[in-house]
């Protein structure tokens, strides 16, 4: 029903979508840690978002104790650590050098400039930019990609693999934002209610530019069980973590019957079970078997779909 | 108004010295190609050319028009210097370019069949034998193969300079894997957007054409028995340092960019790996020297080429562009015999002269070359990239007597040419518009027919004086512009 597509791209155009989408949710979680880092736990804060990465060991090897400035470099600009913006540019750009023949040209031009201006900053832990400033900067250069690619990218399968990385990683990335303020304040029992935790709350909201949304939904409470459960399980928010499964498990399907690619049944079958649950699911009932416990599996199972896509269409062979 | 345009007349402080100007004509007042294009030049402002210079080189850093320099560290992206002084050519002029290159390409193709057939030429004693069967790129796994159409060179790049006396001289044949047309339509894509006032109701012949007529030529080589082939360009990858061109072209073919990896051979016919499983392939456009192609039939320890390609290939189920073993026809000993080729296959006086060439290998030239060694540049044969030249005008006395002994041992491995006197045009430098020497390639496409881009890759030398084009040595490149009169 369409053209070819060559196995290699797809996974290319796949990746080139995580990337970018990666690279804004980590300014969105580094401007996030930033608000909570200015409480009195600001240190710990810090050493919480390399927990929440798996990022420790990789870490202190570099630098050691961790101090608010080596890990924003590390997270932002440290070309050494294949996890910082600067590299997952470079990884998305890399990606679009290989699509350049299949990508629109304004596709690529844009993410070129936007590595090459990130390149141009010269920076180290002792001489970091203006965080909210770069952070901004980072999350408007990701949606102008997203808006340019909306707008030019041709609709064949190459869009479908486009959104199928865009919306899982988007669903992993937000796991973690949930995940931030867990690890951020270790509930105890004299903050859950405090001031301090419904401004951290706000906060995390904000970063993932749910704040408005989640007062229409919920117009006189903020609690932190209605906005974990509005991040994990409101339907209509473009980040939650339902509505991204739910995007997956569309293009997915499209890809099965629209373009009569049917490798891709397994990996729709471990979509469509988490989908299930997280409609079927209430907040309450995840909270009290474990916030954490539950965002670690769900982690888990966005990998085991990435990995069933790389077998039924990417050519890995596992 | 200046009524006579002869030679460094035209721009304060212009001088061509003496060389042939490409916009103002000939030391002797020979006729210029455009009267309309001086009078532009003349009245741009210097200061406003450098800026939208700076403003098309920003925009070709940007867009990726790229090669890519690779250091120990990292990876750096270069553009190619753009010059944004055109180099205009008129319509008659180009008229004989067009036949010439045309009619080199027919040769070349009728030589080729041969030499891969009965070997006439070399029987009848035109081409001494060695120098074909000899040759290191001659591939004798191709004897006997008929090619769709009998076309073996379905991309030529023909280098063109000119001398003083302002006639083009053919320099080389590149009938293997020439590059630079990308640059020809993306400069073009630049001077258009940073000089539309320049290049207005100037005539203009566009060049965005070629990618479409390559895809055609492509699907009238494929074979025959297939009614939609599926062309895809084969690239040894992006470290490849000519990548950006790969994936021009791909683009403008809209066809698939695959590299060895992404190909498989089965039964002898070629795949593709897409998403959907395996997926036939026709024709295929490959960037890759033929020893890296196909490492069951040539170098065993190539990573880039594709196990049993040339198997595929052999037995028609696969056209590869341009064919295996045209490097046997773009060789600098076979060049020097281009005038006979021509002659014996076509009949025909060749369109475009040859550069005064000397064949060692035969008395005549031989004695001629080392009576005027010092005026001459020699080439040994079977060579490329300018390795073992000698420049006879900038050697010394010893060198000389050194070289003297290497030919005088091996004279058929040796050709001498006199030192062409390159045309210049002018060009930006340092904020001044001084004369830079330039060479030409035009592209040809061939599959039933021949095609010729109105258009070609200017190289231009930017040191002073510099008669060096290649890119890798400081070289850029100009918009040429092939007028419709």
């Amino acid at each position: 029903m369409s053209q070819p597509l060559l196995a290699r791209y797809a996974s290319c155009i796949f990746w080139m979508a995580r990337y970018m989408e990666r690279a804004e949710n980590l300014a969105r979680l580094i401007e996030v840690n930033e608000v909570f880092a200015r409480d009195r736990r600001g240190a710990h804060n810090w050493e919480a978002i390399l927990r929440l990465n798996a990022d420790w060991e990789r870490f202190e090897k570099r630098y050691g104790a961790p101090s608010e400035e080596t890990v924003q470099y590390f997270y932002m600009l440290d070309p050494g650590h294949s996890g910082s913006i600067l590299s997952t540019v470079t990884m998305a750009r890399e990606n679009a050098r290989t699509l350049r023949p299949f990508i629109s040209t304004e596709m690529w031009t844009h993410l070129n400039e936007m590595y090459n201006r990130l390149r141009a900053i010269e920076s180290g832990p002792d001489r970091l930019p203006n965080i909210a400033d770069f952070c901004t900067k980072l999350k408007y250069g990701a949606q102008a990609h997203s808006g340019i690619t909306e707008g030019t990218f041709y609709r064949d399968q190459g869009w479908r693999f486009y959104r199928l990385g865009k919306y899982l990683e988007r669903a992993d990335q937000t796991t973690r934002l949930i995940d931030v303020k867990y690890h951020a304040l270790l509930p105890s029992p004299e903050d859950v209610g405090s001031p301090l935790d419904e401004s951290q709350w706000n906060a995390l909201l904000r970063s993932a530019a749910g704040y408005h949304a989640y007062r229409r939904v919920h117009p006189r409470d903020l609690t932190p069980a209605k906005v974990a459960g509005f991040m994990l399980l409101n339907a209509q928010f473009p980040r939650s973590v339902r509505y991204c499964v739910g995007e997956c498990a569309r293009n997915l399907s499209e890809l099965i019957q629209l373009f009569e690619l049917p490798r891709g049944v397994e990996a729709r079958d471990l979509l469509d079970a988490l989908l299930k649950r997280l409609e079927e699911t209430d907040i309450e009932r995840i909270i009290a078997e474990g916030l954490h416990e539950h965002m670690d599996a769900v982690q888990l199972e966005l990998i085991e779909v990435a990995r069933a896509l790389g077998r039924a269409y990417f050519g890995s062979e596992e | 108004m200046t009524d006579t345009l002869g030679a460094g007349a035209a721009l304060p402080g212009y001088d061509p010295n003496g060389f042939f100007c490409e916009i103002f004509g000939g030391p002797g007042g020979d006729a210029a190609p455009s009267p309309a294009i001086q009078e532009r030049l003349k009245r741009l402002d210097v200061g406003d050319l450098t800026q939208r210079a700076q403003a098309a080189s920003d925009e070709l850093f940007n867009l990726g028009i790229t090669f890519t320099v690779y250091t120990e560290r990292e990876a750096i992206d270069r553009i190619l210097p753009f010059d944004v002084i055109p180099r205009p050519i008129g319509a008659a002029e180009w008229a004989v370019i067009e036949a010439g290159v045309k009619q080199r390409v027919q040769a070349l193709n009728l030589f080729l069949h041969d030499v891969y057939h009965e070997q006439k030429i070399l029987k009848d004693g035109v081409i001494p034998k060695p120098l074909v069967l000899g040759n290191k790129n001659y591939r004798p796994q191709m004897q006997g193969l008929d090619l769709p159409h009998g076309t073996y060179v379905h991309i030529c790049g023909v280098d063109l300079v000119r001398g003083g006396d302002g006639a083009f001289r053919v320099l080389e044949d590149n009938g293997r894997t020439p590059s630079g047309v990308s640059y020809v339509i993306e400069n073009r894509h630049m001077m258009l957007r940073v000089f539309p006032d320049l290049a207005r109701d100037i005539g203009l012949r566009p060049v965005d054409e070629y990618g479409a007529r390559l895809h055609q030529a492509l699907h009238e080589v494929a074979p025959a028995e297939i009614g939609d082939p599926q062309v895809v360009l084969l690239s040894p990858g992006v470290f490849n340092s000519a990548y950006f061109e790969h994936i021009f072209l791909a683009r403008e073919m809209g066809v698939p960019l695959v590299e060895g990896r992404d190909l498989e051979v089965e039964d002898n016919r070629v795949y593709m790996r897409t998403t959907a499983g395996r997926a036939p392939v026709h024709a295929i456009y490959r960037r890759i020297d033929d020893d890296f192609l196909d490492p069951k039939t040539f170098r065993p320890d190539s990573m880039l080429g594709v196990p049993g390609l040339f198997e595929a290939y052999a037995k028609g189920n696969v056209t590869l562009a341009n064919a295996v073993g045209t490097g046997v026809a773009d060789d600098k000993a076979v060049y020097a015999y281009m005038p006979r080729v021509i002659d014996y296959y076509l009949g025909e006086e060749p369109i475009i002269q040859n550069v005064e060439t000397h064949i060692c290998g035969e008395a005549e030239g031989l004695r001629y070359t080392l009576d005027n060694l010092a005026e001459l540049v020699v080439k040994p044969v079977g060579e490329s990239g300018g390795y073992g030249i000698l420049i006879g005008p900038q050697a010394s006395r010893e060198e000389l007597e050194q070289f003297r002994a290497k030919l005088t041992a091996d004279p058929a491995n040796f050709i001498s040419q006199p030192v062409v006197s390159l045309s210049v045009c002018p060009t930006l430098v340092d904020g001044r518009i001084e004369p830079r020497h330039v060479d030409l390639r035009p592209f040809c496409l061939t599959g039933r027919d021949s095609w010729v881009l109105p258009g070609g890759l200017t190289r231009v030398a930017i040191k002073r004086g510099s008669l060096v084009v290649n890119s890798s040595q400081g070289g850029g490149s100009k918009d040429t512009w092939v007028l419709t009169e």
